[in-house]
């Protein structure tokens, strides 16, 4: 019965495929599996979209959207029907072809990198033994898409938007590759399936997410704030600064194809959610050995709705970063700080079990910190910004 | 500490979060039309025409003097003399409007029609909710829609109209003293019948007469 | 050679062939990307995942952008009126010549894994990540390491030119 809630989505698949010959049985399970992915995910986009402005309302001391619907529940849907109902504006002197391709590459490309999350028990669309590696080629490829958008508009400010945003994005590539790959090293598998096996496991009802050791605690922190930026959420999102460049690199871009970008922009942070909960929040396994019952799918799609949450929340609280400061942070902070867990990652593993290698690479990254911290306000580069006022 | 700047801001907006459910004071919005803020005394929007009493156009204290008319800065104000006279506030017999239209399209509520006024007659109402379906002449208000009571300028700006009407009834009671005996008797007979159509529109009480107002 | 080769095959020679024949040189770049793109199919093809998603990693991830980034600080990427054909073709022709040779010669080299003209396959040996990674740290270190400090070299010289540039600049 609890096996049963658990593959109640893949056993509802070979219920389906089940009455088509078996010649086509495969790909018809793969196409299944694919449309229920364009089904869900636009779904928790729009959940997404909802959760953002109700939560931002709260946090700014306000109600959000209450009127569409019962708590506006409906609003996303009111969103859709406007950008949907809005004038197609394409600039004059734009470059159609390509101005066409950019919102259609992004959305392909995102979507394309759910295709290796484990969503669920034997839940992964495309079970790959180098799923990580996909889901990074995907995501640098959405910078491509970026790109296209801001030249194609012809637009000085639309492309200062893009190439800002290609060096952000590329710039917080690295820490985001290298994060995950302490946890590979430690897994050692490029397979999600694994990873997450890997931390299914219990040690007095306590699970193995790696977010629980001291390397996997930096590690995620890292992801997150790379994540961030890969995204262009704030604090990051100088590229497409509402309040400075209009919309950055998708400004000239009107009703459907904007909400393709919006999309894409969201289903994006939703992927990378999920692969940061994967790595390090244990993907669909449960916090606790006893609340194993619950279906998998159920605790993968929580701690991904609870990591937008995070995500919301950081949003409501930081100001923008400018871009100097944005790629400073990226190289000379959080770039050496992972090559830092990667080293504390290799002596986690070979220390072997035992409560000594907590405390050594606890010790190790917390007096790097420190050092960071003692350098960087000592050197005046991250600390309380100090002003000389005009005599 | 690096980093911990942040982590204050994430609970300064946890605490906004939490509190805008539990508390009123975190949560101001007024979600109007279904609540509204009461507005403060000194709310101005466009201007009314105050009568005395319960006949708007026997009590209206505008005697057409066209002073407003001339001093509004965009010109807003159209107003027609009548030909013959009635009793004004203090029983003097004066013109009165035939016709006086605002269009509240133009007037831009600077109040100088309020200041310039000798007579008390035009004050600021605070109504704002005003719109119409017809953009020029619905927004043309004409000396029907303009007349409001006293009553209501006191339910509106209570301390105002107390000082304008203390200064109403003093003003009475020298044009009352001014006329001497003789005088005194037809302005009694004159103001008599004025007077408890004032009486009725102050609850500030008119004094009888006689009695000065304190 | 299945349906599926000579899809993403033409898919990768129309890229190509693009990238020569397109005025805007932005539109160059794109389509070399799509020829980069069908490349990295032709080794997920093969089954080779690792090169084929490095190839997507690297090549469209980054040296694409790396195109057209250059191409955009160092040129208007305005069309160019006269055409892109250049009047010295056939040394171009000689040079693609011997270039098509040397690759032929190499890949016909190594045929052994390609079934024969008797159609019988020969068993390709699967190659997982695991299989790559002991090589890379087995056999192959040293040119890993080599490639490592080159690239660092390449970053730390690029360092430099930027910083000589803003000193410059002052």
């Amino acid at each position: 019965m609890i096996a049963t809630a658990d593959q109640i989505f893949v056993l509802l698949k070979h219920w389906l495929i089940g009455f088509l010959p078996v010649g086509l049985q495969g790909v018809a399970g793969v196409l299944l599996s694919v449309v229920a992915i364009i089904a869900v995910f636009p779904t928790l986009f729009a959940l997404a979209v909802w959760m953002e402005r109700k939560g931002l309302a709260r946090m700014q001391n306000r109600i959000g959207p209450n009127r569409v619907g019962p708590f506006g529940l409906l609003q996303p849907i009111a969103d859709a029907i406007k950008s949907l109902t809005k004038e197609d504006i394409v600039p004059l002197r734009a470059d159609t072809a390509v101005h066409f391709m950019a919102p259609v590459v992004l959305t392909v490309v995102v979507f394309m990198g759910i295709a290796v999350l484990p969503m669920g028990r034997n839940m992964t669309l495309v079970s790959m033994d180098a799923g990580l590696l996909f889901f990074f080629a995907m995501g640098a490829s959405s910078e491509l898409a970026v790109f296209m958008a801001g030249w194609s508009s012809r637009n000085k400010y639309s492309l200062l938007g893009a190439m800002r945003g290609v060096a952000q994005m590329i710039s917080y590539e690295v820490p985001l590759l290298m994060s995950s790959v302490a946890v590979v090293m430690i897994t050692g598998s490029l397979s999600l399936d694994k990873v997450v096996a890997a931390q299914n496991q219990y040690t007095w009802g306590l699970p193995h997410w790696y977010i629980f050791t001291p390397w996997g605690l930096a590690a995620f922190l890292m992801y997150a704030t790379a994540a961030t930026a890969e995204t262009n959420r704030s604090p990051f999102d100088l590229p497409e600064g509402e309040s400075e460049l209009v919309a950055g690199y998708f400004t000239e871009y009107s009703g459907f194809k904007w909400a393709l970008f919006f999309l894409g922009e969201y289903v994006g942070m939703l992927s990378i959610s999920g692969l940061g909960t994967t790595l390090f929040l244990g993907g669909w396994s449960a916090p606790f050995a006893f609340l194993g019952w619950v279906p998998s799918w159920f605790w993968f799609f929580s701690k991904v709705l609870m990591s937008i949450a995070v995500f919301i929340w950081i949003r409501g609280t930081l100001p923008r970063l400018r871009q100097d400061q944005l790629m400073n942070f990226a190289w000379k902070f959080v770039i050496p700080f992972t090559l830092l867990d990667l080293l504390v990652a290799a002596i986690w593993r070979f220390m072997g079990d035992g409560w000594a290698r907590w405390i050594v690479c606890s010790a190790i990254l917390l007096i790097a910190y420190a050092l960071m911290c003692g350098v960087g306000m000592y050197r005046k580069h991250f600390g309380l910004r100090r002003y000389r006022y005009a005599e | 500490m690096l980093g911990e700047g942040i982590l204050k801001g994430l609970a300064e907006t946890a605490k906004n979060f939490v509190g805008s459910f539990v508390s009123a004071e975190r949560l101001t919005t007024v979600q109007y039309p279904e609540q509204r803020i009461a507005p403060i005394e000194a709310t101005r929007d466009f201007p009314f025409l105050v009568y005395d009493g319960n006949d708007w156009e026997a009590g209206m204290r505008c005697v057409a003097c066209q002073i407003c008319e001339k001093e509004c800065p965009p010109k807003c104000i159209y107003i027609v003399k009548s030909g013959d006279k009635k009793p004004d506030a203090l029983g003097k017999p004066q013109f009165y409007p035939a016709r006086f239209d605002i269009d509240i399209s133009v007037c831009m509520s600077c109040q100088i029609c309020v200041e310039v006024c000798p007579f008390e007659a035009i004050k600021m109402d605070t109504e704002f909710e005003l719109s119409r379906t017809d953009r020029f002449g619905g927004l043309l208000f004409d000396r029907k829609e303009l007349a409001k009571s006293n009553e209501y300028y006191h339910k509106i700006h209570p301390t105002e109209a107390a000082e304008v009407d203390a200064r109403l009834a003093a003003l009475k009671v020298k044009s009352g003293a001014k006329s001497g005996a003789a005088a005194t008797a037809a302005a009694a007979k004159a103001a008599a019948p004025a007077k408890p159509v004032a009486v009725a529109g102050n609850p500030g009480s008119k004094p009888e007469a006689g009695e000065t107002k304190p | 050679m299945s349906f599926v080769f000579y899809l993403i095959a033409a898919l990768t020679v129309a890229g190509g062939l693009a990238a020569i024949l397109f005025k805007n040189t932005v539109h160059c770049a794109l389509a070399v990307t799509v020829a980069f793109a069908g490349q990295a199919l032709m080794f997920l093809a093969l089954d080779a995942q690792f090169a084929g998603f490095a190839q997507i990693l690297v090549y469209v991830g980054a040296v694409a952008i790396l195109i057209v980034f250059a191409i955009l600080l160092t040129r208007n990427s305005e069309t160019p009126k006269d055409g892109v054909y250049s009047k010295n073709w056939f040394v171009g022709l000689v040079i693609a010549a011997g270039v098509f040779a040397v690759l032929g010669w190499a890949v016909l080299g190594s045929v052994r894994v390609l079934p024969g003209p008797g159609g019988a396959p020969t068993a390709t040996p699967a190659v997982t990540v695991l299989d790559i990674g002991n090589a890379l740290m087995g056999r192959y270190v040293l040119p890993l390491e080599i490639v490592a400090l080159l690239l660092t070299a390449a970053l730390i010289g690029a360092v430099i030119v930027a910083m000589h540039e803003k000193e410059r600049a002052k």
